[in-house]
This record gives structure tokens, sequence and C-alpha cells, in this order.
């Protein structure tokens, strides 16, 4: 562990790779409750329209990719509410869009000089100290934003009908919880690429709610499979050459099967 | 009773949805201790009244004033439970205690960022031993039985210590036994403490046992009245004429 703390680029995927695991499964309990699971794959498709175009117009490519994965976090859900679609086919029109945009750049463009495999696959152990801030700053604005709105999220979650007729802002809610999923689909593409973005969203949440009595222990047991499954795969990938993103993604399902499997040993808890 | 003394007025309200006309010019009143039972056939227009009631959906015509507000002015939420339709869990694994539902209702009580105090603690404590759940608010709200889920949802909605209680049909779907226990907590709820009730249901010996107003409904309202006009009405008679024999009796 040493030595491989003796790097600063691993140092800098420890750190990123640990924070934005942890933001991507915490709301991924959200997603994974209200039947939302795939909006990070859906997102994650668009963010290839955003960074393709970010590269054509010679800007920050993340940037150009949060700005268009907000707008069409927030159009899925007008999509929803105008044309009375259901969620998957509104995420399906979206991210067929994003990704035809994508491919229409990347042919008049011809060819990047930024290796486009790196945002479809993920490459966290070239994360530069720069991003490391940004990811830093985004992923505390995503978490301390669920901390504030935590009750109206449960509630929202739990029975929306109910939580509008208690004063909730319901429309509101939905649509920052959009804003931030958004995000966090921008973050974890840096971890582990467009590809394999949507597992960090919805595995630990999966598996949490494998084993979880309460909303509190899903968001504990959610926190701590993305945790772990970031350190380990960082570091199994560190010692075998493994691809970082793959082995992250693959030790988090690995410990949804071990949860899976310890979901019937788990006892009620006991009247008091 | 005055209009003016009312906890909930109903005017004209009328409600088309794609050119389908499912309620028209409903008006009527509720009051303070009312134990008002809206009955009507499927499709009537029960829930979607009451949906409108609570700003769920807007009417196409017509306007409800709740305590003495305009509905769209309305911000006492907090003076509102609901337990809506099919309130039962679907999915037994859904995260939630039984302690997180409850303390679900005490969002409209608390300011921004609704955290909760010790306080709130005991007021979660306190409606779960009315409704005789304490000893499982640890409990995953899968777990429980369909009965013990109804009774979780409403101290989930009485937590607050609201004015008047909304129940969708509550007790679809639970055994006979646990619908009258059911049904004697809402009375003595009602009668002992003076909570309001406005409850839809299809149960006729809920209506001649513990509902004191009655409102029939089917897109128009036929009948408003008190449970003894309602079992003497002649429109009400006609109304279920070979559907149900009506026998009022109070114990």
């Amino acid at each position: 562990m040493e030595s491989l703390l003796s790097y600063a680029f691993m140092q800098r995927a420890l750190l990123a790779g640990l924070l934005i695991s942890i933001t991507c499964a915490i709301l991924g309990v959200f997603l994974v409750l209200r039947r939302d699971a795939m909006i990070g794959h859906g997102l994650a498709h668009v963010t290839f329209g955003g960074v393709a175009l970010g590269l054509l117009l010679y800007l920050t490519p993340l940037l150009v990719a949060l700005v268009v994965a907000v707008f069409s976090a927030l159009g899925i859900l007008k999509l929803k509410e105008r044309a009375g679609l259901h969620g998957d086919t509104a995420i399906g029109i979206i991210s067929s869009l994003g990704m035809a945009l994508g491919i229409l750049l990347v042919s008049v463009a011809g060819s990047f000089n930024v290796d486009l495999f790196g945002y479809l696959f993920g490459n966290i152990l070239a994360i530069d100290p720069e991003e490391v801030w940004m990811a830093l700053i985004l992923a505390l604005v995503v978490l301390i934003t669920i901390v504030l709105f935590y009750q109206e999220f449960v509630f929202l979650t739990f029975d929306p009908e109910s939580a509008r007729t208690s004063g909730v802002r319901v429309r509101r809610l939905d649509k920052l919880l959009a804003i931030l999923t958004a995000v966090t689909v921008v973050l974890g593409m840096k971890v582990v690429g467009i590809l394999l973005v949507s597992a960090l969203l919805v595995i630990p949440a999966a598996a949490a709610l494998q084993v979880a009595r309460s909303f509190k222990e899903a968001f504990m047991i959610s926190a701590a499979v993305a945790g772990v499954s970031a350190i380990a795969g960082l570091t199994i990938s560190f010692y075998l050459d493994w691809p970082a993103s793959g082995t992250i993604v693959a030790v988090s399902g690995l410990l949804f099967l071990i949860l899976f499997q310890a979901r019937s040993y788990r006892k009620p808890a006991p009247e008091e | 009773m005055s209009a003016n003394s009312s906890l909930i007025q109903v005017d004209n309200v009328s409600f088309n949805f794609h050119g389908l006309k499912v309620l028209q010019d409903i008006s009527f009143s509720i009051f303070p201790g009312d134990f008002l039972a809206l009955i009507g056939p499927n499709g009537s227009g029960k829930t979607t009244l009451i949906r409108i009631i609570l700003g769920i959906l807007k009417p196409s015509s017509g306007r409800v004033v709740l305590i003495g507000q305009e509905l769209h002015q309305f911000t006492q939420w907090q003076r509102i439970g609901y337990v809506p339709q099919k309130a039962i869990l679907l999915d037994p694994y859904f995260p939630a205690s039984v302690r997180e539902v409850v303390a679900m209702g005490l969002i409209s009580l608390k300011r921004f960022p609704r955290l909760l105090t010790r306080q709130d603690e005991s007021s979660i404590d306190k409606a779960l031993d009315r409704v005789g759940l304490k000893g499982l608010k640890s409990r995953r709200i899968g777990e429980l039985s369909g009965g013990q889920q109804q009774r979780a949802f409403i101290a989930r909605a009485i937590v607050n210590g609201p004015d008047v209680l909304f129940l969708d049909e509550p007790t679809a779907g639970v055994d006979a036994d646990t619908q009258t226990r059911f049904y004697d907590m809402l009375a003595e709820l009602n009668l002992k403490e003076g909570l309001t009730i406005v409850l839809i249901t299809h149960d006729f010996g809920v209506i001649t046992k513990h509902a004191n107003k009655v409102a029939c409904l089917n897109q128009r309202l036929f009948f408003h009245g008190t449970h003894e006009e309602f079992c003497s009405s002649q429109t009400v008679q006609d109304l279920l004429r070979g559907e149900h024999h009506l026998v009022c009796h109070r114990h």
C-alpha cells in the first residue's frame, strides 16, 4: 500500500475515485428507488455529445459535457411531463440524440487530438490536480445539497403524492435531483468512463437495498460498497496492471453478489 | 352551521380529462368533527375529487377553500393529513423504517433544512403509540402486515396533529378483522380527539357504523347529508337498488 501511495497520480486517483464513487452511490439510492436507474446510462450517452462538442470548440470538454448533461436531464423531465412519456422512453430519446450528436461531431471534426477513448472507458489514473479540485468541489456541492434536502428527497422517493400534500415542492425537487444526477454522471465519467458510469450509480445502491432496513442504512451501505470498490479496484488495477474502470465496477459487482446472498440471513429488527 | 365555519368548502368544482367529464358542478362543505364517508361506484370521481381538494389536480372550473384560504394560496399543509390509495407497499424490500415513514409526516411543520429534533422523536413515538405500533418503529415498513402498514401510514398522517384526515380506500386488500379494528381506531380519533375524517370507501358497514355525514358521488354529487338523512333518502335507496341492502344501525 505504501508503494501505491508513493505515486502522486495514485494519490489523486484514490482521492477523486473515492469521493466521486461515494457521491454516485448516495445519489444512486434515490435513482434506483424511484425506478430512474437508467437515467445515469442515458445521460452518460449524452455527455459523449458534450465531450465531442467541447473538443470541437476547443473548450474544456468536462465543462461542456456538464452543461449538455444538465440541459438533457431537464429535457428528460420536460418530455415526461409535457409529452406524457414514460421515463425510459424519454431517456431513450434524449440519450440517442446526444450520442448521435457526438457521432456527427466526431465525423465533422475528422479526428481529435485528445483520445476520445479516455472519455468512453475512463482514465482516473490520468486525472490532473485541476480535475481533482473540480471533482472535489462538484462532489461536495452534490453531497451538501443532498444533506440539506434529505428529508424532502426521502419523502419524494417514498410517496410523491403525499409529499405534495405536505407542502413539498415536488416539481422543483425533481429538477434539482435531475441536475444533481447530471453533475454526478459527468464526475463519474472521469472515473469509469461514459460506458460504465451508470454502474457507479446503480450497483452500490442495488447492493445496499439487498440488506438495508432503513433509508439511513441504505445510504451508509451504498457509500461503503462504493468506497471499498474504488479503493480495492484501484489497488488491484495498480498491482495487476488491469484497467481501473473495469476493475472498480467488477469489485462492486462482486459486493452486490455477496450482499444478495446475505439478504436471506438478515433477520427483522427486534420489537422494542 | 354557517358556511364560514367550514373546514373545507368545495364550490362548483368541475373536472374534465381528455374531453371526458369526470366531475360536474360539485359543491359541498366539510365541518370540524365530521366523519364524512365519500361513496360512489368505481370511476365515479371520488379519488379525483380528493386530489383536487388536496391541490394535486387543478379543477377545470370552480374553487376550493381549505381552512379559510383559497387552495392556490394555502400553505398550512401541516393541518392536513392524507393516506393515499394503495398505501400498502408493493415492494417489501423498500428500505424505509417505520420511524422514517412517520417522520415524513413532520416535514410540513419544519423549516429548511427540516432537521428532526428530540421533540420530533417524541412526536413520532406518540403517533406510533396512538396506532399501536410503538414497538415496531425500527422494523422495515415492508416487514409489517397490510393492516400494520395502514396504521403506520395513519401515524404519518396524524403525527403533526392535523385538523382533517383524508383516507382513500385505506383498507383495500386487508382482511375483515383488521378492517374492523382499523375503522374503530379511526372512530376513536374522530370522537375522542375531534379529528375530522374524510373517507373514500365502498364499505357500507363503516358508513352505517361510524360516519355522521355521507356524500354520494357519480360524476355529480347525488347526495350529501347526515347519516340519518342518508338512511332515509329515497335517492340513495333508488341508487343502491339491486346492489346493496342498506341496514342503518349504530352501536
